[in-house]
């Protein structure tokens, strides 16, 4: 696998983080700048380890940055930056994995984990009619009897 | 001399351990306290053995001995004395050796204190407990031996990564490693629980101790390794849902779980399986992270001691421990008592609730964490799985965690009135609403998670406080007796209330950093100044610094608020030469609860060819509040710890008579 070769690469070269908010990279207009910058923190910086090209200082971060500012600038949709990156480095890139049929066991686990849980829950719920506070008659008597006294 | 001796204490705690599971065994089996207490004591002494290797490899440490291969690759006679101490456990050797010291003094702790134990299940326990240390010690002697020699010496060593010379990160894998290994006790009970067929009050309350002790050392461990990611990797973030951080969060929140339904076993004796479950999970998810951080299967940017060769026999070890304890959990949970009955509406109800979206946030993360290697394996495909996930997953279901927390202290045993507890809480619900409606309207306009945020930690702030009043008010008494009573309340209540208070101001300072969080960047020559969040900062100097062990670019700032001075910041770039590594060192202004954070970059070329530098600057409001918030939940565990009713010795007399006194709904 290639990229796991990068990141025995990017073992040795420590990224010293947070270069996207540098001056001279920036977009002009404030509005595509912020919007390049939310996509940023959803691609992954592929030579890093587990950062995102929003924090990474390596080149090829850099490079991603300049690639995804300058399609954000010709007005490209979101979907459309990140297929293009997918078709380059493949899903990898995505820090946000899709909404697919490989990707369904991820996205609905821990709300099945929930289903399932109120479902076991509901299903071994004895009958709360056994702890009753209603006495039998025999007992009812005996009481009369007691407070009698 | 003294590395080998350490060495054959090494070896001695291996066989001690041995000795441990077979004394214990047979101490169950045949009923003898006599083999009992030498299972015991072998116990002890597996503990002071592994002091002593331990204490050897601090010595190669701290005299800077390279014919020991460790220190050769891990240390450097030019590091400071504190950072040649703490990098005795930098390295995958030497960590590990810190965890078989916890181990084993968690083993010689229970075999020692842990005299109000029934006999039985005591050396069923103690049995347990000296099998992990088997397999530990096992693994350390056989495949990770610290203290071996190199043939040849070295004249100098490797030193150790530049990121790890910190005060925070050096102190904080003993917390992280004595929370993690605190949950084997947990472990060890919950498996002799289901050997002996008995899960009751008594054992929840045996078990509580431990598990409240190992959850605030692993708090305390998990906001420290945060607190060092947030200053040292330079772009001010505190929590990245990185493999490694994952790794430790699991563990937390099993045990969070389990201090939740293990009250519910105590007091009631029901969910018994669930929070044996619990007990076994903790510590898997403590092997798994031990696992996951040491193998450098996944990436990330906190894995320093990886290998990936040795990471499969931690697999091994992970994979037979978790399995004898799910086997015998799969072979003995049905033929548990069942416990009291609860309504539906019930304290029991809504810490059910509680467990249930815990349980599902847990295999969020666990999944979140381990899917990348799931995918790889079935189809090939590489995927990541990264912090926009556990956004959309993890959150929305700890948003319903704490919904509901400040309503189920409310609400009594058995059967409760909701509508009763709501009506109660009617001031927080309000207070709630209100800062909703002031930081969507104006603080900060239009950002909805934002304010949901806010709401939810003042909910947790303000429906603590009122369960408090409420619980020390009773029928309505006057100040002075509310005072008077609130200073009688259990220390367990208070320490419940200060930790559910601690969540409520990390929910506040995590709802505020993340959307209030202000950036700026400029490349400054020297008199030139930049604005960031109403600061004003002037670039005075740059110079050059030398360090113990590196050479470093200081500037030296001047930040002014409204022209009134603020602080003197000097962040620096440092150079590691023995590493060839670069490393920042940032400023933090820390002002109130918030924290104006200042990094020097690389250098530049102004525009008249001048120098320059670039420097960027973070404005992180109320961002001490994310540690705050986790230091108050620990010290409320540890308040809790010291409940009387806590303590050795009593839990015999609750046993013998578990209901002869009721207790005061908690």
């Amino acid at each position: 696998m290639i990229w796991r070769r990068l990141l025995a690469i990017a073992g040795a070269v420590f990224c010293l983080a947070n270069a996207a908010a540098d001056p001279a990279d920036q977009l002009k207009n404030p509005a595509q700048e912020a919007h390049a910058r939310a996509l940023f923190r959803e691609i992954r910086c592929v030579v890093c380890q587990s950062e995102s090209i929003d924090e990474s200082d390596a080149d090829l971060a850099h490079d991603l940055r300049q690639l995804v500012r300058q399609e954000v600038a010709a007005g490209a949709s979101d979907a459309q930056v990140k297929a293009d990156l997918v078709g380059r480095y493949g899903e990898f890139i995505l820090l946000k994995p899709r909404f697919s049929f490989a990707n369904a066991a991820l996205w609905l686990s821990p709300f099945v984990v929930v289903l399932l849980g109120a479902g076991v829950v509901f299903l071994r719920r004895r009958p709360a009619t056994v702890e009753t506070d209603d006495l039998t008659e025999p007992e009812r008597a005996r009481l009369a009897a007691l407070t009698d006294n | 001399m003294t590395a080998e001796f350490g060495s054959f204490a090494l070896i001695l705690a291996f066989a001690l351990s041995l000795a441990q599971l077979g004394l214990s065994v047979g101490g169950r089996w045949r009923g003898s306290a006599a083999l009992s207490g030498a299972g015991e004591g072998a116990a002890t002494g597996a503990f002071i053995c592994t002091a002593v290797a331990f204490a050897a490899l601090m010595y190669a440490f701290v005299t800077s001995d390279f014919s020991v291969a460790n220190v050769a690759e891990n240390s450097h006679s030019a590091k400071p004395l504190f950072y040649k101490i703490t990098g005795v456990w930098g390295s995958h050797e030497g960590s590990m050796l810190l965890w078989c010291l916890a181990l084993t003094g968690y083993g010689a702790v229970l075999a020692l204190a842990g005299g109000s134990l029934p006999a039985r299940l005591k050396a069923s326990a103690v049995a347990v407990q000296g099998g992990l240390g088997v397999l530990f010690l096992g693994y350390t002697v056989f495949a990770s031996n610290p203290l071996m020699r190199v043939v040849s010496p070295p004249v100098e060593g490797h030193s150790l990564n530049p990121l790890l010379q910190d005060p925070f990160l050096a102190i904080h894998p003993p917390f992280l490693y004595s929370g993690y290994v605190g949950m084997s006790v947990v472990f060890s009970l919950a498996l002799a629980a289901l050997i002996e067929g008995r899960v009751d009050a008594a054992w929840a309350r045996w078990v509580r101790p431990w598990a409240l002790a190992a959850w605030s050392l692993l708090t305390i461990g998990i906001m420290l390794g945060s607190f060092w990611s947030y200053y040292v990797l330079g772009w001010g973030g505190w929590w990245s849902w990185d493999p490694v951080e994952n790794a430790s969060f699991m563990p937390w929140l099993a045990a969070t779980a389990l201090l939740h339904s293990a009250t519910v076993t105590e007091k009631r004796g029901a969910l018994a399986g669930w929070t044996v479950f619990l007990g076994l999970v903790a510590f898997t998810f403590s092997m798994l992270g031990a696992f996951l951080v040491r193998s450098g299967v996944l990436t990330s940017v906190h894995a320093f001691a990886i290998d990936p060769a040795r990471g499969i026999l931690l697999l091994g070890i992970l994979g037979f421990a978790a399995g004898v304890g799910f086997v015998v959990f799969a072979w003995r949970a049905p033929s548990l008592a069942p416990g009291g009955l609860f309504a539906p509406i019930s304290r029991e109800g809504a810490l059910v609730l509680n467990n249930l979206f815990l349980a599902a946030a847990t295999v969020a993360i666990l999944f979140g964490t381990l899917f990348p290697l799931i995918r790889q394996a079935l189809s090939g495909d590489a995927v990541s799985v990264g912090p926009p996930y556990f956004n959309r997953t993890f959150a929305p279901l700890m948003a319903a965690v704490l919904l509901l927390l400040p309503i189920a202290p409310l609400m009594p045993w058995k059967r409760a009135d909701l509508k009763g507890a709501l009506q109660r809480l009617w001031v927080a619900a309000g207070l709630a609403v209100a800062t909703a409606a002031l930081s969507f309207a104006l603080a900060r306009p239009g950002q909805a998670v934002t304010a949901l945020g806010l709401a939810l930690g003042v909910w947790l702030i303000a429906g603590t406080l009122t369960e408090l009043v409420e619980r020390a008010r009773g029928g309505g008494a006057h100040a002075g007796e509310v005072w008077r009573r609130l200073r009688q309340l259990p220390r367990g209540a208070w320490g419940m209330s200060l930790a559910h208070i601690g969540l409520g101001l990390f929910i506040l300072g995590a709802a505020m950093e993340t959307s209030g969080r202000v950036e700026a960047a400029k490349v400054l020559g020297l008199g030139e100044s930049m604005d960031a969040a109403g600061y004003h900062l002037t670039l005075g100097h740059v110079g050059d610094v030398d360090g113990a062990n590196y050479t470093a670019q200081r500037a030296t700032l001047a930040v002014t608020r409204n022209g009134s001075a603020v602080c003197q910041a000097a962040p620096e770039r440092r150079f590691y030469p023995a590493s060839q590594q670069t490393t920042s060192r940032v400023t933090i202004c820390v002002r109130g609860l918030s924290d104006l954070y200042m990094v020097l970059g690389e250098p530049r070329t102004g525009p008249a060819g001048q120098p320059a530098w670039l420097f960027r600057v973070y404005w992180n409001p109320w961002v001490r509040l994310i540690w705050l918030g986790p230091l108050l939940m620990a010290i409320g565990g540890g308040v809790s710890l010291s409940d009387r009713r806590l303590r050795f010795g009593l839990p015999r007399r609750a046993a013998a008579a578990p209901a002869a006194v009721p207790e005061p709904a908690e």
